[in-house]
């Protein structure tokens, strides 16, 4: 996948770590240790169009093309990894409707949803159906011109904030969630939905991560995305595609990790010179930096495979999860060992950026669900079959 | 109603300088950004603006073609058009020559306010805006902490030891902003992509019927020599000793140096 960055993409990075950089930054440190969601920044990342990146004009969003989307986000996430999240789970969940939405339902939600004005949570995890999603047990019962929804869902991210959750349920169980399950646009007033519990987290603290009851919420039938049975498939397709912005999220933590490593270990004296003389620490630094560029690198051209449409879109974005998560977990990790024991305070940011890198080893799909993505997209070119059961 | 706000573009304060051969600032050396002082003149137009005060705000700016980035920025923050004077001839302007193109250009566009900054990050002489002033013989509102127009006149409330003083002038005008008028906006991502769209002109001197003779090689000054700051006096630490006997020890170096 060819890809280039154009005078634009450079700008915007430049614009995006000044608002980091001033305004982000100096918050992460109070988000983390009180758990609580940053709305200040929620707001200004509204007010800067930030949250309207994956969205067409037409809805009031500023359409950016997948690249400048990942670099806002990789932008955020060097300051801040919970605030990142916000425009992350704004797409993540804004996908669905993007991918399977019909102008309807375009109209209604998108510019609400573009100008940052109502948050949106993807209902999909389910406490026995995690990487098994297809092993959900959500109900949606059909009633007149409505749906019934009824279960519950966990680990949703924003589900406790969100106005509007898309939620994954069974319309045909005989079937099973691989062919009979259904997607729906939920808006959370309405009666019988309810967040009754979040997460205690280790990392990405500000971010509530909730479970989700659903009891006999009614759902229009004009809330249903796609046709019934087509859920699955649209979880799929959303996540094959929102796996970058994650990849775009561990770039960013690893950046922020190396800078505050670097800037630390070149004023750090010890033994009568600052520590980043030291070969040992400059072979740490190198290593870092390089690894993090090569997975940005990697993460830029799975934006541009997503743009372009390619067919094995999955096999570059699953790649580039992989690989950022596994940097940003490695990096973090060094980033704590280069400041020593001052890395493992909380006076210093690194340990935090370490307790944050570890989720994106896990969420939207963990890596050893990236790595079946590729197998089988290895496979398939190959032509080896697969076998039914799987 | 139209302010032209004159910006400057400027090395980063946390970029180090350098100097060429000849002692000019390397402006290739380090990373460049609206003087932050002519933000708050930004800041000042643009609520202006929205507040429906004034009609349009563009941006004038004197400087090598990279300059443009710098207009570029202000007109993401909002604002109209903008105008860069760039000219080899220019290099190296002392605020004589800068004034004497700045006031050149603002008779051109004829705004009813040009406002400015209270001075630039890098050289700091704070003389172009009473300069360009006396060049087209116009009132100096300066160091306002609030800038206002309001019928034919044009109004700034400027602090001072003993309060404020509020100094009414009839438009045109050329006036100054300090950092009081309030925090300058962070340009949006739609604002960033209309400023694209936005116009934005070139003027060379000859543009502006200027002769580069008549402004004697740029600059009425000239800089003989650049050095960096001696180096100071090591500090002296006071550690390892009771509160008390510090204090005693600070107020003897005090009453010492006779500040106390």
């Amino acid at each position: 996948m060819t890809y280039r960055l154009t005078d634009e993409h450079v700008e915007l990075r430049a614009v995006v770590r000044e608002l980091a950089e001033e305004r982000i930054a100096p918050r992460a440190a109070e988000i983390d240790a009180k758990a609580e969601f940053p709305w200040d920044l929620k707001e200004l990342l509204a007010k800067q169009d930030l949250l309207g990146t994956p969205f067409p004009a037409a809805f009031g969003g500023t359409e950016l093309d997948g690249i400048g989307q990942a670099i806002v986000v990789e932008e955020i996430a060097r300051a801040d990894a919970t605030t990142s999240l916000i425009p992350i789970v704004q797409k993540l969940a804004s996908l669905p409707i993007l991918l399977a939405g019909n102008e309807e339902q375009k109209a209604r939600y998108l510019p609400r949803l573009a100008s940052g004005e109502w948050l949106i949570a993807f209902g999909l995890s389910e406490a026995s159906a995690g990487s098994d999603v297809a092993a959900m047990r959500t109900r949606a019962r059909r009633d007149g011109d409505d749906y019934l929804l009824s279960g519950s869902k966990r680990f949703i991210t924003h589900g406790s904030i969100a106005n509007v959750v898309i939620v994954f349920a069974l319309t045909d169980p005989a079937v099973g969630g691989r062919k009979g399950s259904s997607a729906f646009i939920v808006e959370t007033d309405t009666p019988g939905f309810s967040a009754p519990r979040l997460e205690h987290k280790m990392g990405i603290r500000g971010s509530p991560t909730a479970e989700l009851n659903l009891d006999e919420v009614r759902v229009p039938a004009a809330n249903r995305l796609g046709d019934e049975g087509d859920g699955f498939r649209i979880a799929m397709a959303t996540l094959d595609r929102s796996r970058v912005s994650i990849a775009a999220q561990a770039v960013g933590i690893a950046q922020g990790a190396t800078d505050f490593a670097l800037g630390y270990a070149a004023q750090r004296d010890q033994f009568g010179k600052p520590v980043a003389e030291l070969q040992g620490i400059q072979f740490m630094l190198a290593d870092m930096a390089s690894q993090t560029e090569a997975a940005r690198q990697l993460t830029y051209a799975a934006a541009a495979a997503v743009d372009a449409g390619a067919p094995d879109l999955g096999y570059l974005t699953s790649s580039a999860k992989l690989v950022a998560g596994d940097t940003a977990m490695r990096v973090t990790t060094d980033a704590v060992q280069v400041l020593g024991g001052y890395g493992f305070i909380s006076e210093y940011p690194v340990e935090r950026m370490m307790r944050d890198a570890k989720i994106t080893q896990l969420y939207e799909g963990t890596q050893q669900i990236q790595r079946l993505v590729i197998a089988r997209q290895l496979l398939q070119r190959a032509g080896v079959r697969r076998s039914a059961a799987r | 109603m139209k302010i032209v706000v004159c910006i400057k573009q400027v090395p980063a304060t946390t970029a180090e300088k350098r100097y060429t051969s000849d002692l000019r600032l390397d402006r290739m050396a380090s990373e460049s950004v609206i003087n932050p002082l002519d933000e708050y003149a930004i800041e000042q137009a643009l609520r202006l603006l929205e507040s429906g005060a004034v009609e349009s705000v563009g941006y004038l700016s004197i400087g090598p073609e990279s300059a443009a980035e710098a207009l570029r920025r202000a007109l993401a923050m909002g604002g109209d058009d903008a105008w860069l004077v760039s000219d080899q001839a220019l290099a190296g302007s002392d605020e004589w020559a800068t004034a004497r193109v700045l006031a050149a250009a603002l008779d051109r566009l004829a705004p009813d306010v040009a406002l400015m900054g209270m001075a630039s990050d890098d050289a700091r002489g704070s003389l172009v805006p009473g300069a360009v002033a006396a060049m087209r013989g116009l009132p100096l509102l300066s160091y306002g902490s609030e800038l206002t127009v309001k019928g034919d006149a044009a109004r700034i409330r400027r602090l001072t030891a003993a309060g404020f003083d509020i100094v009414e002038a009839p438009l045109p005008v050329v006036a100054t902003v300090t950092d009081q008028v309030g925090e300058p906006r962070y340009a949006s991502l739609k604002g960033i992509m209309a400023a694209r769209r936005k116009p934005m002109e070139t003027w060379s001197l000859a543009d502006l019927g200027l002769d580069p003779d008549e402004l004697h090689g740029a600059a009425l000054t000239r800089v003989i020599e650049a050095r960096k700051p001696e180096a100071k006096t090591p500090t002296e630490r006071i550690e390892n000793v009771s509160p008390d006997e510090a204090v005693a020890r600070i107020a003897d170096r005090l009453a010492a140096w006779k500040l106390i």
